[in-house]
């Protein structure tokens, strides 16, 4: 499969996650969002950008339990509960996340 | 919910050259999903898995080394490193990675997760374990 961004194609696996995580940027990540239908907010790329500084120092996306304490502690207890992390994610906060943070997806998610 | 049973997972190879410690690593990472009571033990070239600056540039492989250090957030904190093995290597505890874990029910003060045992020690802990897997 492949993403048309900004006229340069980005290749994806049959399931939306990029082949290549380094052609990653904002633009990709918005449109991934799209073709989920999701309107990124400022909460949104706090989940996303933390689970791309998660994979840069443990080289894994975290399972979708480890993603929820890991957001609590550094983000406060309103934000580490599985609630409030599917109201922005519906299809799962970690599969939905990784894909637009342009990670494989978790690690632990059979 | 079934009862708790006690699985460790012991690796004896290098981490490259053959595919058994990611193998072991994911399946650990995995596992943990289904909230068992997980060890893992390091013995043999094993001990290598977790040596400290690992660097597989020239080999053209990932290294998964960092992640580790994600296993306390797995809840994986129970980590055994044979003494012997890390003996006959000239290895001691400073060249291991230093993993560790965060006790959320302690106001989250991070502790060791590894435990340098003896051979003797080892073969208890495997004898106590429910499941054993070899790697």
């Amino acid at each position: 499969m492949a993403l048309e961004v900004g006229g340069k194609t980005v290749e994806t696996d049959e399931e939306g996650y990029l082949e290549n995580r380094d052609e990653w940027n904002m633009d990709i990540a918005n449109a991934i969002a799209v073709a989920e239908n999701l309107e990124m907010s400022d909460s949104h790329w706090e989940v996303v950008n933390f689970l791309r500084e998660y994979y840069e120092e443990y080289q894994i996306a975290p399972a979708v339990r480890v993603l929820t304490k890991a957001i609590g502690k550094k983000l406060g207890k309103d934000k580490g509960n599985s609630k409030y992390l599917y109201e922005l994610f519906p299809y799962g906060p970690a599969k939905q996340a990784c894909k637009i943070a342009g990670l494989p997806k978790p690690t632990g998610c059979v | 919910m079934s009862e708790t049973k006690k699985f460790l997972y012991v690796n004896r190879k290098a981490p490259y050259g053959t595919i058994y410690a990611l193998e072991a690593l994911e399946v650990v990472l995995i596992g943990a999903a289904f909230e068992q009571d997980v060890s893992l033990a390091f013995l043999d070239d094993g001990v290598y898995q977790i040596t400290k600056g690992q660097d597989t540039k020239d080999l053209g492989m990932k290294n998964f080394s960092p992640t580790y250090k994600a296993l306390g957030d797995y809840d994986v904190n129970k980590i055994y490193v044979e003494q012997e093995s890390l003996d006959a290597r000239g290895l001691t505890l400073d060249d291991l990675l230093p993993l560790t874990w965060e006790d959320e029910d302690d106001d989250w003060a991070e502790k060791d997760s590894i435990k340098v045992i003896s051979a003797t020690e080892m073969a208890k802990i495997m004898e106590q374990s429910d499941v054993v897997f070899s790697f």
